[in-house]
């Protein structure tokens, strides 16, 4: 209904911190000026390992609509895998974004009207000194690059402090990393 | 200062700041993180507060009504079935005229089991005594927690702050968290006339006959029935009460100014849309899109459903010829229970508007933006002169 709100879906598997993604980028789109911020899990049964579904709503104004994101604007995707398991190309809106983390090259991805921002996430972290498989501040790096709507020093800085416990130096530099290898496609 | 959490975590941190003595509860979903959160303040020592784990919601209350009782400030919260294995002590609590503090994070109840959001389980103990709020956001949820303990404390009711599971409880917004230093202010130490001591036992709420009768010291004592009109005449005086409070805590903090009911361009609108919770801020984008439509549409949510604020509610209905109520509950084998609170506050009106009612959203079953849009449309343009059973929305089968 409201043109101004940016819908982003954000799709893992349970355990691999899509929630926490989508926290780090509410905090650091209010810290820079977003009034509107709304994130929502989906809810009920989660399992280690399934595809999981969380959405993130940005406006500059106050969200009132808590409610599923039926149409994206943007879809991000932590496992290139999940887009073979489950349908969530179809639904992004026309002129989306699909923004992935993927070992494949760009071209891999082709469909009519979306742009595509790709990422070997999973390799990158591990160069920054993460664990094999942590992707989730990664991927945050991909987000910045291709959506343009935060910028990445603000969301390097949400990733220090929501990682202050567990490795905040290597996890911010999975994002930077990310942010300068992230290869957008041609529409 | 702000911060981005969950509606769980925003009660949670309400219920710190009121400088909660005593909580007690059983973990159930979606209220789950509340009391997580509460067992953390307390085991790191930023809440003073007694937890007391429990084996069941039943017991649960029982603890806050024995501690309530000896004058300690007392908090637990629930959903669905955990609120239902509570009701007895529910009307205890209220008869025994003490001041808890409960949330409900709204769920469906079973059979057939569900975990997901609707509004039965707050609305089935409608009539036991308790004053009830509701909650659109995360900051009504923080601000009414606070309002909830004063107004408890002050009317010597307790209070149920409602607010919707998984939409409310686990969904992430910014909200304010007001200083620990205002709050002081505004909720002072809990100082009961009356509170139970080891040195002087006392037999509380014992048998009390149909009839008044003398005590001990030859003084008139009241009968059931008194002490139960007591309750109803001290319900319907808080009222006053809770305005009184919703404007003091606009002037220290500078949020209020709506205790009772919510209008959002409902003050001209010829169709209003009424309901309870987070859809009605929902609902304000579907407004919106209509009023581009060129229809004078409006949109109202009831805070205070218990008293049941009617003379506020029939005053936000002003301009309206229709007036239609949006439900996650109902009563079964008749309406929904606030449709049938809003026509019962619509009657003695000289001109009364149309009531339509809608049930949505039983169990979870998601709400489509497309559905409320061509609902509110077809009931702005679409006039029958008489409206009886409520529709169901998003009815697949």
């Amino acid at each position: 209904m409201r043109k101004d709100i940016i819908e982003i879906r954000w799709h893992g598997r349970g355990g691999q911190g899509a929630v926490t993604a989508a926290k780090i980028v509410a905090n650091a789109a209010f810290n820079v000026g977003y009034r509107g911020v709304l994130m929502m899990p989906t809810f009920g049964t989660e399992r280690r390992g399934a595809p999981v579904v969380t959405f993130l709503k940005l406006s500059k104004e106050k969200i009132y609509d808590i409610s599923p994101i039926e149409k994206p604007d943007m879809v991000v995707v932590l496992d290139h895998l999940i887009i073979e398991e489950v349908s969530i190309i179809d639904d992004i809106k026309p002129g989306g974004f699909l923004i992935v983390n993927t070992p494949k090259p760009v071209e891999a991805y082709k469909y009519n009207g979306l742009k595509v921002a790709v990422a070997d996430v999973t390799k990158i972290a591990c160069e920054a000194g993460l664990q094999n498989g942590i992707v989730n501040s990664g991927i945050i790096g991909a987000f910045a690059k291709a959506s343009g709507l935060v910028d990445i020093e603000a969301l390097v800085e949400a990733i220090k402090y929501e990682f202050k416990e567990r490795k905040p130096i290597e996890n911010a530099l999975a994002a930077s990393l990310t942010y300068d290898k992230t290869v957008i496609g041609d529409k | 200062m702000h911060i981005i959490e969950s509606g769980n975590v925003a009660a949670a941190i309400g219920v710190k700041l009121s400088r909660t003595q005593v909580i007690a509860a059983y973990p159930i979903t979606p209220q789950t993180p509340l009391t997580e959160k509460l067992s953390e303040f307390v085991e790191l020592g930023e809440l003073d507060a007694q937890y007391i784990p429990v084996e069941s919601e039943h017991s649960a209350l029982a603890v806050c009504i024995a501690a309530s009782s000896t004058g300690a400030r007392a908090f637990t919260g629930t959903s669905a079935n955990g609120l239902l294995y509570m009701s007895e002590q529910i009307h205890w609590a209220a008869g025994a005229r003490l001041p808890i503090v409960m949330c409900v994070v709204n769920r469906g109840i079973g059979a057939p089991w569900t975990v997901w959001n609707d509004h039965q389980d707050s609305i089935s103990q409608r009539d036991n005594g308790w004053i009830q709020i509701y909650a659109n956001d995360h900051q009504q949820i923080i601000d009414s927690v606070i309002k909830a303990f004063f107004l408890a404390e002050k009317v010597s009711i307790p209070v149920m702050v409602c607010y919707d599971g998984y939409i409310l409880s686990h969904t992430y917004m910014p909200f304010e968290i007001p200083d620990q230093s205002k709050v002081d202010e505004f909720l002072p130490k809990f100082s009961p006339n009356y509170a139970l001591h080891p040195d002087e036992p006392a037999n509380l709420n014992s048998v009390t006959f149909p009839d008044v009768r003398n005590d001990i010291r030859g003084n008139l004592a009241p009968g059931y029935m008194e002490i139960r009109h007591m309750l109803h005449r001290d319900m319907r005086e808080a009222i006053g009460e809770i305005d009184e409070i919703d404007k003091r805590y606009l002037k220290i903090f500078g949020r209020g100014g709506t205790p009772f009911v919510e209008g959002y361009k409902n003050e001209d609108a010829a169709f209003i849309a009424v309901c309870l919770g987070s859809l009605s801020y929902r609902l304000r984008d579907v407004v919106d899109t209509l009023r581009q439509e060129g229809i004078n549409v409006g949109v109202v949510s009831i805070h205070v459903y218990r008293p049941f604020p009617e003379k506020e509610v029939v005053c936000a209905f002003k301009k309206a010829k229709k007036v239609i109520v949006f439900e996650k509950a109902l009563s079964y084998g008749n309406e929904g229970a606030l449709y049938a609170d809003i026509k019962s506050a619509l009657y003695s009106c000289e001109e009364r508007p149309l009531v339509q009612n809608y049930i949505l959203g039983i169990g979870g079953r998601e709400i489509k933006t497309d559905d409320l849009y061509n609902t509110l449309k077809d009931s702005c343009t679409i006039h029958k002169s008489s409206i009886c059973q409520p529709k169901w929305i998003g009815l697949k089968m």
